[in-house]
């Protein structure tokens, strides 16, 4: 029997029960679907951690001062407090390779200009911060060393934070914010850079030089970090390993004793967080794919009806001389047209959910060919596997038994 | 033996049932040569519905041998069955047996798209056509069977039987669901194509319809109790004429 004949057969055939093709259809077109619009999402956020992580500058080492742990209540990273100023000037002295380093002192701030007032993060630090995280202006410009030697009372704000107090970015330049009552001058309008791998606003933000954050505002002497980064094109790892080696000597860390700072690269915290989304994405993926597999349950369910309401037609056919494989393949290819249509316009439903959920919510949503193709083929895969045990059942009847059955 | 069609020897057939096996055929040896008209008689359980089964090729006997056009099929694969059955057998049954929602045309096609060496689409439209014509149908090619009358879908039936040029037309109560004008309508059919050259053999139980056949072969308990001639012959157009209402529709060929 010619193929285009067993197609335009199973064509019929399902045509013939509209209503019930598309409600067995409907499970592989759901799986599909799911499996096409999550493994969107989730590659999408995995493309927008790892934008955001180049954008940050993927030569980047960080310090983190210890926790302590006082009365069973950890302080988290950086509570400790064990990082110096004399810490970050040596690093800067004394480790080869490195291309600049900042201090960081951070704290939450209320900042208010006139009736307005908001409350952001504080960030203290020297001018280099903004060549290490890549941070452009948007208006004037960054304050300087000198800035930093005299505790300047000047500041770099960020787009949030300008919008919050003066409606618009370009306003806030040369205007006088007050945080914590003492007086800053803005001399600098960060550029937009959006949420950060850990989904926090990295736009609503003010940075000050870090004495006189720590003078002035904080009132702290330690660091809770201290951020450099690398000359281009020297490799991570022996850097970092002279960090420690550092930092151990400067802190008399022995083998009795352990480190009060940890070390990580920018490369590290975007392996754990892509690693995370990449999770995600399979856990998502393999949801949608036990659909598929209901789906191809309800395939075999309903060809196994399929099968026994035809079996006089079945008899019919092979009185007239249908082989076992003729009849074997007429309702596999039945199976496998079903699932392989339900495929198509799962493609189709899943490109259009993601298409509307990354317009609705402003999710970003990555759709390779990969994934259209892998779920097309597993719904084809499907169809051949959970329509074959119906399809053996039809090949096998017998011909006498079929022709009498009512 | 001179040109047999069918020959059969020593044939059995049991089955299984719960308690025992059932003897459904106890030896039976005959002969049917090319050219013959043949109708089977017995009452139900009289073994002719197994007899039939085996002349079909859809089912194997117990014991015994069985030669089909010269061939012994007493051990062929069920494949080589469905070959045969495809190319040497076409099938008359009692209910016409066609795919329902599907056209007289497609339903005459059907036994070509099962060959071994197929025709082309336009070459099996053609001779499903011409297979029409001959019953008188072509008019209503494209109608399902639904939307034909009983001996409407026996004649597209028979036109489906005749599609592969078989060498032994086997009809099983061809006229059990007729009128007895449509009846004789079909039965004359079969009158002409043995004329023609086709051997038939039909399983009936009913004497009048068994009339219209040359030999009569009456099967009980599972043997063969008479195998006669048949003397005084219904002619299926005479009968026809001596019946009322409208004459024989118009056969070409």
């Amino acid at each position: 029997m010619r193929f285009r004949v067993i197609f335009q057969t199973a064509f019929r055939a399902l045509r013939r029960n509209k209503m019930r093709s598309l409600l067995t259809a409907l499970g592989i077109i759901i799986g599909v679907a799911a499996v096409i619009a999550m493994v969107g999402i989730g590659n999408g956020a995995k493309a927008q951690v790892e934008e955001q992580i180049a954008s940050m500058g993927d030569n980047v080492i960080l310090i983190f001062s210890g926790s302590v742990s006082r009365g069973g209540t950890s302080s988290g990273y950086g509570g400790a407090g064990t990082l110096t100023l004399e810490d970050a000037a040596a690093i800067k002295r004394e480790i080869p390779g490195v291309e600049a380093v900042t201090p960081e002192v951070q704290g939450g701030a209320r900042v208010s200009f006139g009736n307005q007032n908001w409350s952001t993060r504080l960030n203290g630090v020297s001018p280099e911060f903004f060549d290490i995280r890549r941070w452009t202006f948007a208006h004037g410009g960054p304050f300087t060393e000198r800035d930093v030697r005299t505790s300047a009372k000047v500041a770099v704000i960020g787009n949030t934070t300008a919008l919050q107090l003066f409606g618009n970015a370009e306003a806030a330049l040369g205007q006088i914010v007050r945080v914590r009552r003492v007086p800053f001058t803005i001399i600098g309008v960060l550029g937009v850079k959006g949420a950060s791998v850990m989904g926090t606003d990295q736009d609503d933000t003010l940075v000050i030089p870090y004495t006189s954050a720590m003078k002035r505002v904080l009132g702290t002497k330690t660091l809770p970090r201290i951020t450099l980064s690398v000359e281009k094109g020297r490799p991570l790892a022996p850097v970092q390993e002279e960090l420690t080696q550092l930092l151990q000597q400067r802190h008399r860390i022995g083998p009795d004793r352990d480190p009060d700072y940890f070390v990580r690269s920018q490369e590290e915290i975007a392996t754990m967080a892509t690693a995370t989304s990449k999770v995600m994405t399979m856990l998502l993926g393999s949801i949608a794919g036990v659909s598929l597999i209901v789906g191809g349950i309800g395939i075999m369910n309903i060809m196994l009806v399929s099968v026994t309401e035809r079996t006089r037609e079945i008899g019919i056919r092979l009185a007239i001389g249908a082989r076992g494989n003729d009849i074997l393949l007429q309702f596999l290819i039945e199976a496998i047209t079903l699932s392989s249509l339900g495929g198509i316009v799962g493609v189709g439903l899943g490109l259009g959910t993601a298409k509307i959920l990354s317009s609705a919510f402003a999710w970003p949503v990555s759709i390779t060919p990969g994934p259209i193709i892998f779920a097309f083929l597993f719904s084809a895969a499907v169809g051949i596997f959970f329509g074959f045990y119906p399809a053996r059942k039809a090949a096998s009847l017998d011909p006498i038994e079929a022709l009498r059955y009512e | 033996m001179t040109d047999a069609i069918i020959r059969l020897d020593a044939i059995e057939k049991s089955y299984h049932t719960a308690d025992q096996p059932v003897l459904a055929v106890r030896g039976v040896t005959l002969t049917i040569e090319r050219g013959e008209f043949v109708a089977i008689m017995g009452s139900s359980g009289s073994g002719k519905s197994t007899l039939m089964n085996i002349l079909g090729c859809l089912d194997r006997p117990t014991a015994g041998c069985c030669w089909l056009d010269g061939v012994d099929v007493s051990h062929l694969t069920r494949d080589e069955f469905s070959d045969l059955r495809n190319r040497k057998i076409g099938f008359v049954f009692q209910s016409f047996n066609l795919l329902a929602r599907t056209s007289a045309l497609e339903n005459v096609e059907l036994p070509m798209l099962y060959r071994r060496t197929t025709l082309s689409a336009r070459e099996q439209h053609e001779k499903a056509m011409r297979m029409l014509d001959m019953v008188g149908l072509s008019a209503r090619a494209d109608h399902t069977p639904s939307r034909l009358s009983g001996g409407q879908q026996q004649r597209v039936a028979i036109a489906r039987a005749l599609i592969n040029d078989p060498v032994l037309l086997l009809a099983d109560e061809p006229t059990g669901n007729l009128d007895t004008r449509t009846s004789v309508e079909i039965l004359g059919i079969f009158q002409r194509l043995n004329e023609q050259g086709i051997t038939v053999v039909m399983v009936t139980h009913e004497t009048d319809v068994a009339a219209f056949a040359k030999r009569i072969i009456v099967m009980r308990d599972g043997r063969v109790r008479s195998d006669l001639p048949v003397e005084q012959r219904t002619n299926a157009e005479e009968e026809l004429r001596n019946l009322p209402v409208e004459p024989l529709p118009e056969m070409s060929a």
